[in-house]
């Protein structure tokens, strides 16, 4: 469908209205633990433009949020270890920020969020305290204009009585009251930059969508650039404008939202979106479809993987998959993909048609 | 289980005299069939809040508020509704894992609230059921074999070293499990496999009625696939009858024939898949439907968000329960309780915009509604 709209929508990388505004490049996050080193982030490299939202999705284990955790150097190290990489932001690599440095840009500069609201809020502190504490932080705001921003903020994300709230505690609130004072929080400083590690997951659907959209309602209005993390390609299909595959610690795949849904090219892509199910499905086609299985399960992270890590799960996986790692590569404009049978896929997809 | 046993009251639903409280809905609950495995009559479950030093009732969570509902034979019926909305713990009074407060569970005809003790030793092995967290519901500490092999050493139907492997053997194949995994324990499995034993256990015993709570949350999209595939070859395989609880609605409409929303405790609507994701009659099943994520970038919807949260169970909104975040509430809804009717045949719902035989057209926003 509209293809040719789609390319419109892509001019050439560099000339696009958001310039980068963070550039992971090769970062490779590797865990020493007592039954061997988890190559948990083999390699990744990506980047986030201005006022965009870029999803990065894959399953438990994938890498995901250590990717995300590491950028602002959240890993204990040790057991974590970054191998390589740099994480550019703003012209400074964040992962050789001092502690000092990188405190001034966390919460402040660059901001994120986590699944669990219960577990991320201080369960002694009022709601009050802990979102004025970044403000006096890294604002500078005397204690009686930060209460003033953390009651506007507050009222940014819906919360009703923001004044009063302000006086509670997280057990008071609701999940999705609670994700809102996240919300807030991370926002309270201006962020460039907000990373939203699986933001819903622990949310109702009926939350989840109030949430999302607050989400992208915030963004437009504030003009932050948002990394959404999650393993639900419906959420991604809904939100993100950018998306990268990750599998086994590693990007398979990357390409804008409508490209990857309509035209995926890496057989894991592919296949993920054959094994979920679909609403009103049944209507369209009459009978329940068998769901698309990807046999087997997600290699260990223990065990070096020499070729594709997707191949012995793959059904076009050859001999080469397993011995040598496929580069990413771009197959379309704005479309990459780290596959050595992309074609053949490519062929299936259009041949019974 | 011969049904010969059963107390001369205990009809086949369709013979059923209309109840005292929803004579509409045992009928749209019920698809008139001698093939029924599980029916249950208006549950409650109340839990009492209990505060302060001698621990004094100080109110009750509305957990289930009369329920009704029946599977057949082969059938599933998938119970969706968010945190909170009793979905499980309707699962748990079906197992009888919870003493209902009120109500009937009827398994193969029989009221199983009425029996205990070793009296309901034959109706546990019809019914088995298979959990979210594959983990903690399997003893670390048997292995594999031991595990699916237990229910049937309960029932004496081990047969002995020999017999019991060859009929493990049999279920692991069954369930796509390997012969060599029988000596492993359960944490050398990955989560999909131990879903998989889980399901090996629950065959063990060949029930009639498999109460599914929230099988493949817990598993990763590549995985939940190849549980939901084999759940569904299954039960056309045993004709098993499926309770599936869940709150994913892809994969509710995906594995379920019939569907029934909740929302605080009580069925707001009810009828087959088809007609529940094509044309929902209920305010909250719309704006449900509408709140799911669709993985489909071309399609934009209009959406209808819900205003609010689910309000708390121990003092649940007068009148409708949903009226606190209904957009089409009207004065009535907060006075008055709707009932579940069947407004249209198969088609039951709890809303007074929906009135019997009514076409099922769009409801109109009301300016006046108010949180």
């Amino acid at each position: 469908m509209a293809e040719a709209a789609t390319f419109e929508r892509a001019p050439t990388p560099g000339a696009e209205p958001g310039r980068p505004i963070l550039e992971v490049d090769d970062l490779r996050v590797h865990f020493y633990t007592r039954d061997g080193i988890v190559r948990a982030v083999e390699g990744v490299s990506f980047t986030l433009n201005r006022g965009e939202t870029l999803g990065i999705v894959g399953e438990s284990g994938c890498g995901k949020s250590v990717t995300a955790m590491s950028m602002l150097q959240l890993l204990p190290q040790p057991p974590a270890k970054i191998e390589s990489g740099t994480v550019l932001f703003e012209g400074r690599d964040l992962l050789t920020l001092s502690d000092r440095k990188i405190r001034n840009v966390r919460g402040n500069e660059i901001s994120m969020i986590f699944q669990e609201p219960m577990t991320s809020l201080n369960p002694v502190l009022t709601i009050g305290l802990q979102i004025t504490e970044s403000i006096v932080l890294h604002q500078g705001l005397s204690k009686k204009a930060a209460n003033q921003r953390a009651a506007e903020m507050l009222e940014l994300v819906r919360i009703p009585d923001p004044k009063q709230r302000l006086g509670e505690y997280p057990h008071q609130l609701s999940g999705g009251m609670r994700q809102r004072v996240m919300i807030a929080m991370a926002l309270s400083c201006n962020p460039k930059v907000l990373i939203a590690d699986e933001p819903t997951t622990a949310l109702d659907v009926t939350i989840q969508a109030q949430i999302l959209n607050l989400m992208l309602e915030l963004k437009k209005d504030l003009g932050a650039a948002i990394i959404l993390i999650t393993h639900d390609l419906g959420v991604i299909a809904e939100t993100a404008e950018r998306v990268v595959v990750m599998y086994a610690g590693r990007k398979v795949e990357e390409a804008k939202v409508k490209d990857l849904f309509s035209r995926p090219l890496h057989p894991y892509t592919h296949g993920l979106m054959g094994s979920i199910p679909r609403l009103n499905e049944v209507v369209e086609e009459g009978a329940t479809r068998r769901l698309q299985e990807i046999e087997g399960t997600v290699p260990s992270l223990i065990e070096p993987i020499p070729g594709c890590a997707f191949a012995p799960r793959c059904t076009f996986a050859t001999a080469r998959c397993h011995r040598e790692a496929p580069p990413l590569e771009q197959h379309r404009p704005d479309h990459w993909a780290a596959c050595w049978e992309t074609e053949r896929l490519e062929a299936l997809r259009h041949g019974p048609e | 289980m011969a049904p010969s046993d059963m107390a001369p009251s205990d009809m086949a639903p369709s013979d059923m005299a209309p109840g005292d409280m929803t004579p509409a809905t045992a009928r749209a609950a019920t698809n008139g069939d001698a093939e029924t495995v599980l029916e249950v009559q208006d549950l409650k479950k109340f839990f009492p809040v209990k505060r302060g030093l001698l621990s004094s009732t100080v109110g009750q969570v509305y957990a289930v508020d009369g329920v009704s509902f029946t599977i057949r034979r082969g059938e599933t019926l998938g119970l969706v509704g968010e945190s909170g909305c009793g979905k499980t713990t309707i699962g748990k009074l079906v197992m009888r894992l919870l003493e209902p407060t009120a109500g009937v569970v009827k398994i193969l005809g029989t009221d199983i609230t009425a029996v205990s003790g070793r009296g309901l030793r034959p109706y546990r092995r019809e019914m088995q059921m298979v959990f979210q967290d594959p983990y903690s519901s399997l003893n670390p500490r048997m292995s594999a074999g031991a595990i699916v092999r237990e229910p049937l050493k309960n029932y004496g139907l081990d047969g002995g070293s020999i017999g019991g492997e060859k009929q493990a053997e049999a279920l692991f194949a069954r369930v796509g499990l390997k012969r060599e995994h029988m000596a492993k324990y359960p944490h050398e499995f990955s989560g999909g496999q131990r879903q998989r034993l889980g399901i090996a256990r629950a065959l063990a015993l060949n029930p009639s009625l498999i109460v599914a709570d929230e099988p493949v949350s817990a598993l990763d999209v590549s995985v939940q696939a190849q549980v939901i595939n084999l759940l569904m070859d299954l039960q056309v395989e045993y004709r098993l009858a499926f309770l599936f609880i869940s709150h994913d609605l892809a994969v509710v409409e995906h594995i379920s024939h019939r569907v029934a929303v909740m929302y605080l405790g009580k069925i707001v609507e009810l009828t087959d898949k088809r007609t529940l994701f094509t044309t929902p009659l209920h305010p909250y099943t719309e704006a449900l439907l509408a709140a799911v994520p669709v993985p489909d970038p071309e399609i934009s919807r209009q959406r209808l968000i819900l205003e609010g949260d689910v309000p708390s169970p121990i003092n649940p909104p007068s009148g409708c329960r949903f009226h606190t975040r209904c957009p089409y509430a009207v004065e009535r809804c907060r006075h008055e309780e709707p009932p579940l009717i069947e407004v249209q045949p198969g088609h039951a719902v709890a809303c007074h915009l929906r009135e019997v035989g009514a076409p099922p057209i769009k409801l109109e926003k009301r300016a006046s509604a108010t949180a």
